[in-house]
């Protein structure tokens, strides 16, 4: 593997490289170390600590809490994507009237930040928490598919349009069955990407308290005692991080496995940087 | 309505705390992202390897989780910070560092290779090709995702506001508490000065934008 940034290293800047990596890892492990031993000072390797997980309790509490982090996630998901994609049509429409106040309406919810949203369903309309998260979700991030999915429109060649529009297809025929299947299927890694950030964005529920993974933690320390909120903390935002890493995977992999047959007939050219030269 | 300029004082207050959190935070993160994007396609193989791992994990970890354990499970072992604004601003800048850090790379990828063999023809050392010939092009290409994720940065700062930091967010949950009456004014303040902040931010990037498209 050689990069287009650098020369193929010869000996001498191997063994710099080399030695440069080994003090790099000894200086990250170190800080690891020392925060390891402070963590130790503060007693919290302590197998009791640990020894809560023995209880089933405590594990249905934290699938519990996961459970409404992942059904928030998936209902706001479900919801979000139709209408970003009403939306989307919306606002790329011939008729100045629909396009216009969309493109406001589009503006504001994306300018917005999303736990404000729920707290102003939630104190506004008096609703439940669990309403409050998923429609602060829903209005943010159909804002954001409407916008990925109009720069997949955006960027189809001209020809598209033209020919549905030639073959004697009505403006919203053509944007329905000639457009929006290539946009979306161009989109898809932002798309997925996006439900990353939707998955994250429903740990804003704890500030709405939404009772979600971060809420349960604080219920078992509550409950439990301040001693175990770090064991409890901890594996909770592993399992929470993991499931993201899970998504943002899946993504990868959908942007690797769909760029073969990229819709448009698009060459990319060959770029700089970290894409290596196989030879 | 009367509510909004009656506690003008406190919008304004908390607004100018968003933009300090928002600039102060966003200088390091351009700082540290643009770094760690170098580090991604350095030869030193440690280097890439922190680099993806630290970009990799800080994406996928909520902003929420990063504030409570910041305020909430850190005091618990003992650290406590004297202003919560420095707190802030480190998991903020954090956060936002390995979204610059993706932006940045996704730039250089975009400047073409002959850019890079022709710096490395005329002999240049890699911090050189980096520096002076790919950086710069790359650095102008990421302009408009840049702006986004600075935009992105504002409207994250909203997370200190829930964790002890008054801020614009802050004193709207504050206000909303205290004129019960009038909350859907409370809230529509603090959305209006929210969106004084993003709305002309992404302005400039869609006019950078179309000026980009242009030159490429």
């Amino acid at each position: 593997m050689t990069s287009v940034l650098y020369d193929v290293p010869g000996p001498k800047a191997r063994r710099i490289s080399l030695i440069g990596s080994v003090i790099g890892v000894i200086l990250i492990g170190g800080l690891l170390a020392l925060a390891l031993v402070t963590l130790a000072q503060q007693g919290i390797f302590e197998a009791r600590r640990w020894a809560i997980f023995g209880q089933a309790d405590v594990w249905s509490l934290i699938f519990n809490g996961m459970g409404a982090t992942l059904s928030a996630a998936a209902i706001a998901a479900v919801i979000a994507f139709p209408l970003g994609l009403l939306l989307c049509l919306m606002r790329i429409s011939d008729v100045a009237w629909i396009r216009v106040p969309t493109r406001i309406v589009l503006e504001f919810f994306r300018g917005m930040p999303v736990v404000l949203m729920m707290l102003f369903v939630l104190l506004v309309f008096a609703t439940s928490p669990f309403i409050a998260v998923v429609a602060g979700l829903v209005l943010y991030n159909a804002a954001i598919f409407a916008e990925i999915i109009r720069a997949g429109i955006q960027s189809l060649p001209k020809g598209q349009r033209e020919a549905g529009l030639a073959i004697g297809l009505t403006s919203f025929q053509s944007r329905l069955s000639v457009e929006l299947p290539q946009a979306i299927r161009r989109m898809l890694p932002s798309l997925v990407a996006q439900l990353v950030v939707l998955l994250k964005d429903t740990s804003l529920g704890y500030i709405v308290a939404y009772g979600e993974l971060l809420r349960a933690v604080q219920v078992m320390a509550d409950f439990l005692g301040p001693q175990f909120l770090f064991p409890v903390f901890f594996v909770a935002a592993a399992l929470y991080i993991a499931i993201n890493l899970a998504v943002s995977r899946l993504a990868i992999w959908i942007e690797r496995h769909g760029s073969k047959k990229a819709a448009g007939g698009v060459a990319k050219a060959p770029t700089a940087g970290v894409t290596t030269v196989i030879k | 309505m009367d509510v909004i300029i009656e506690s003008l004082p406190q919008y304004w207050d908390g607004f100018l705390r968003t933009l300090f959190l928002a600039v102060v935070s966003g200088i390091i993160a351009l700082v540290v992202g643009t770094l760690l994007a170098a580090a991604r396609v350095s030869p030193v193989a440690a280097l890439r390897g922190f680099s993806m791992a630290y970009v990799e994990v800080v994406r996928n970890t909520p902003l929420t989780i990063a504030f409570f354990f910041a305020a909430i499970v850190l005091p618990r072992l003992g650290v406590t910070f004297q202003q919560f604004e420095i707190a802030a601003i480190i998991a903020l800048s954090a956060y936002t560092a390995a979204f610059i850090a993706e932006a940045v790379r996704s730039g250089v990828n975009s400047v073409p290779v002959g850019q890079a063999e022709a710096a490395r023809s005329i002999g240049m050392t890699f911090g050189q090709v980096l520096s002076l010939i790919i950086l710069p092009q790359a650095l102008r290409t990421v302009i408009p995702p840049m702006i986004n994720i600075l935009i992105a940065l504002v409207k994250n700062s909203s997370v200190a506001g829930a964790f002890f930091v008054l801020e614009l967010f802050g004193y709207g949950k504050q206000l909303a508490n205290d004129h019960g009456d009038a909350v859907m004014w409370v809230l529509a303040g603090v959305a209006f000065f929210y969106l004084l902040i993003t709305v002309p931010l992404g302005y400039i990037a869609h006019q950078v934008e179309r000026k980009v498209a242009i030159a490429r």
